[in-house]
């Protein structure tokens, strides 16, 4: 901060030292009689430039996003077309829906399997690098594909994974070579397999993102921590297990809740891949908002935003929670 | 066992010499610099050779896709023939091409500036006037700010539908400008400036507005900053909300006209996703920094 101001923006560091003084002498003299009435003062001064700044974007959110998120939630318990109050039927109905139990099951499947893989490869690379000098290039490789379209990356990944793409036509050159298996037509686009191409293509696009957030969070950990570690003659693996990864449990809780977030734009790459129907191993929640949407099925995609919505609001508030926790 | 441990303590006094630790972590830093080169250039080779392939060639490469053999396709990374034949019937033969390419652009500087006027602004409330319902709301922006487009793509549409703005650009700008995202990143920048600065601003008489654009402004403009790098590469890659609210495909972004593009035109395909690349990728470049700083932001506590 000193630098900062000394930096020459207008104000040196004398002078907030001074204008500190000032003003505990102030609030000094003023305690008593008018201090309070000073204080108050005050605060319906920044409460009035509070909402002054903010108004713009509030009403917005409200107009755009709480309002009608209020009108979802009423509709959830209505009829599509004639508006009926219809009480709990909606959600009775889909959670009896095939297609529902089936998206929720994928997409739960695809967190599961994504989350853990994504943020332990993070952590595997951020390591080595938070103890590299210059970082900086392989960095930059790493989150480049974060800047690639899907659009122009699915062309390359459709060559790779189609049934007479590369990665069989490497696989058979492999079994040739080692005379282990003959030629390869596996379609990893229309079978169980495409959900394994999601999961390369997700951890692909993000791990950048977690690389940069690990190597934050390393980087935070107190050098003299681990200096003093080392001076008692801690092993490195005692390092490791014992303070460093103890101090990251809060970037592990940051990335989780991101690499959440950022595990429901994977429908882009589902959809161009495989269009709205796609093979039953990889029809994810996304896919049946789509759907839904498409055939104006309202009722029902109320229902599964006020279902949707308050579960991952639950998630993210026990998220916080065990974050606060850990912190206190 | 007593060699056992003489083969431990030997090996573990042959890592920590420093010569060879220093050649065991020059190998790693390689195999880390190794892997996500070839996974990340090897595509984006694809696409630039697939640009300026000919198109003969691009057929001898990929007919197994048109026929149902068992043959495969194969590629090369250095055409036999390179030709710019694609981007020439992309940049002279296919105006339809620049439409999208300036809806998209369009678009993204719209919304980016929307953001601005609006998300910083309130970003700067939340950093600097501690008011008790502040934070209530601060972790209201934090829960939407976490909410995929799915959970809110019926309440947008709902309230579109009444504005009458379906079918128009400000049925996917609009929404976009108040996402919540920005402003917390923005907050990120604003927070890192003392307190202390602001007080003397106000004591030498500075109006709030004043303090806002000459010391908040300047001294947090990489949180502003990396909100606008993320964005722009979140919004030129946008998808799920054009296509839920545009259905006029001449209001279409690039991002999604890219994929109606068939096989058959494999080469016009390759030049148009170069072309898509180029902006992100300058993007990337310039603000790498901020990028980065945006991560870091998007990833700390109130």
């Amino acid at each position: 901060m000193d630098l900062q101001a000394e930096e020459g923006h207008g104000i040196s560091l004398k002078q907030i030292n001074v204008n500190d003084e000032l003003q505990h002498k102030r609030r000094y003299i003023m305690r008593g009689a008018g201090g309070r009435r000073n204080q108050s003062r005050q605060s319906r001064r920044s409460g009035r430039s509070f909402m002054l700044f903010m108004a713009p974007s509030f009403l917005g959110v409200l107009l755009f996003v709480l309002l009608p998120f209020l009108d979802v939630w009423k509709r959830s318990f209505t009829t599509a077309v004639t508006g009926q109050f219809n009480g709990i039927r909606n959600y009775q109905t889909i959670f009896t829906n095939q297609a529902f139990v089936l998206a929720v099951k994928n997409t739960l499947r695809f967190t599961a399997v994504c989350i853990p893989i994504l943020v332990v490869a993070g952590l595997i690379i951020a390591l080595p690098l938070s103890k590299l000098q210059n970082a900086g290039l392989v960095k930059s490789l790493y989150l480049f594909p974060l800047a690639m379209p899907t659009a122009t990356i699915v062309i390359v990944w459709k060559m790779f994974f189609y049934k007479q793409g590369l990665l069989n036509l490497f696989l058979t050159q492999l079994g040739e070579w080692t005379g282990l298996w003959g030629e390869i037509h596996k379609d990893y686009l229309g079978s169980g397999a495409a959900f394994w191409v999601l999961v390369f293509s997700y951890v692909w696009k993000n791990t950048g993102y977690t690389v940069v957030l690990w190597l934050a969070g390393i980087l935070g950990i107190p050098n003299e921590f681990l200096e003093a570690a080392r001076v008692d003659g801690a092993s490195g693996g005692q390092i490791f297990f014992r303070i460093v990864l103890p101090n990251l449990k809060g970037s592990l809780y940051t990335i989780v809740i991101l690499s959440f977030l950022n595990s429901f734009k994977i429908y882009r790459e589902a959809y161009l891949v495989a269009g709205a129907y796609p093979e039953q191993d990889i029809y994810l929640l996304q896919h049946l908002f789509n759907n839904w949407f498409v055939n104006l099925d309202f009722d029902k995609m109320a229902a599964a935003a006020v279902c949707v919505g308050g579960f991952l609001f639950a998630v993210i508030m026990l998220l916080q929670h065990l974050w606060d926790r850990d912190e206190a | 066992m007593t060699t056992k441990t003489q083969l431990w303590t030997t090996a573990k006094g042959w890592f920590r010499k420093n010569q060879y630790g220093k050649s065991v972590g020059q190998g790693l830093t390689m195999l880390l610099l190794i892997l996500p080169a070839v996974l990340v250039v090897l595509p984006m080779l694809f696409l630039i050779t697939g640009s300026v392939m000919g198109n003969g060639e691009l057929k001898q490469y990929l007919s197994p896709i048109f026929a149902e053999g068992t043959e495969y396709i194969s590629w090369k990374l250095v055409p036999d023939y390179p030709t710019f034949e694609h981007y020439g019937k992309l940049l002279f033969m296919t105006p339809q091409f620049f439409v999208l390419f300036w809806n998209s652009m369009k678009m993204v500087g719209c919304i980016l500036a929307g953001q601005l006027l609006v998300g910083v602004p309130a970003a700067w409330a939340f950093a600097v006037y501690k008011v008790k319902s502040g934070r209530v709301l601060f972790a209201l922006y934090v829960v939407l700010m976490l909410l995929p487009f799915q959970v809110t793509m019926l309440s947008s549409y709902l309230v579109l539908n009444r504005l009458e703005m379906l079918d128009t650009p400000q049925a996917v700008i609009l929404p976009a400008v108040f996402s919540t995202f920005p402003v917390f990143l923005s907050y990120g920048g604003f927070r890192g400036i003392p307190m202390q600065l602001f007080e003397a601003a106000r004591i030498d008489g500075a109006k709030e507005s004043t303090i806002f654009l000459r010391i908040g402004l300047p001294l947090g403009k990489s949180g502003l900053l990396s909100a606008m790098v993320l964005g722009f590469l979140e919004y030129w890659n946008m998808m799920e909300q054009p296509m839920a609210f545009l259905e006029d495909k001449a209001l279409w972004p690039l991002s999604l006209y890219l994929p109606e593009i068939t096989w058959s035109q494999a080469g016009y395909a390759f030049a148009a996703s170069v072309i898509t690349l180029i902006p992100a990728v300058f993007v990337f470049v310039w603000g790498q920094d901020y990028l980065e700083q945006g991560i870091i932001y998007s990833g700390l506590k109130e």
